[in-house]
């Protein structure tokens, strides 16, 4: 059975914390390994913090939809901002690229949630906003 | 976040205890740019004992604290990291400017 979560909160970075633990406490059903859920909460920062930061440029009157999904073992993650999106989306996920290098920015956070999920899917359109879609098998035919 | 410094006799040392994310990292980033210029050490220490999260915000840090210590002179070291925290180190290639102590 599909198990879901849908949360939205406000673009405040002191917020991190609190999506990042919320997303890894509804997955534990899934009893992924602590290494796994480690794994989720670095995505999930790394997704959220860029919503805030480039997305919303620290606008904290807006908001950042977070969405998770467990189904068969399977994990989707999904975060979302209507902020000023990403121009050149190739661009953007190639590790150590920045906008903002004068804010010591490592440009490393797409090259996290890649490397951290199976697969990882970036939608934007400029103005309009961005989706981050991040998926992960997390055990075998094991239902939530 | 908790941050302390410890003065010994052949370096520095500042212990992170808690997470560092993007919303600490400012925190973290004048305190230990505070250390730093107070360092009479040729070596300086981030002990990562008590780290118990760290995201990209992290590898940021770290790399503007090394410009400045090799700037002044003074090695980075890093101690203790746990295995999230040192695989992020592995894959943003940190280990190849700042070696690991123990």
């Amino acid at each position: 059975m599909k198990n879901e979560l849908k949360m939205t909160i406000s673009a405040d970075i002191a917020n991190d914390a609190f999506v990042r633990s919320s997303v890894a406490a509804f997955c534990l059903p899934l009893e992924p390994s602590i290494d796994g859920l480690e794994d989720i909460k670095t995505v999930v920062s790394e997704a959220f913090t860029n919503s805030v930061i480039h997305g919303y440029d620290g606008d904290k009157s807006k908001f950042v939809e977070v969405r998770v999904s467990l189904e068969d073992g399977k994990l989707e993650i999904i975060v979302k901002d209507d902020g000023c999106g990403i121009a050149d989306v190739e661009k953007a996920i190639q590790p150590f690229f920045t906008t903002k290098p004068e804010q010591e920015r490592s440009g490393m956070g797409f090259t996290l949630m890649g490397t951290f999920m199976d697969d990882m899917q970036v939608t934007s359109a400029v103005g309009k906003g961005t989706s981050v879609v991040m998926t992960k098998k997390i055990s075998e035919g094991k239902d939530a | 976040m908790q941050i302390k410094f410890a003065e010994y006799a052949d370096a520095t040392v500042v212990r992170l205890d808690g997470e560092l994310d993007e919303h600490t990292a400012a925190q973290v980033r004048q305190a230990v740019d505070m250390a730093i210029d107070m360092c009479r050490q040729r070596v300086f220490v981030f002990d990562f004992s008590k780290l118990s999260f760290m995201d990209s915000t992290g590898i940021g840090m770290l790399l503007g604290r090394y410009k400045k210590l090799r700037a002044l002179g003074i090695e980075p070291k890093i101690y203790s990291p746990n295995r999230q925290v040192d695989k992020i180190l592995q894959m943003a290639g940190i280990y190849s400017i700042i070696k690991k102590t123990s």
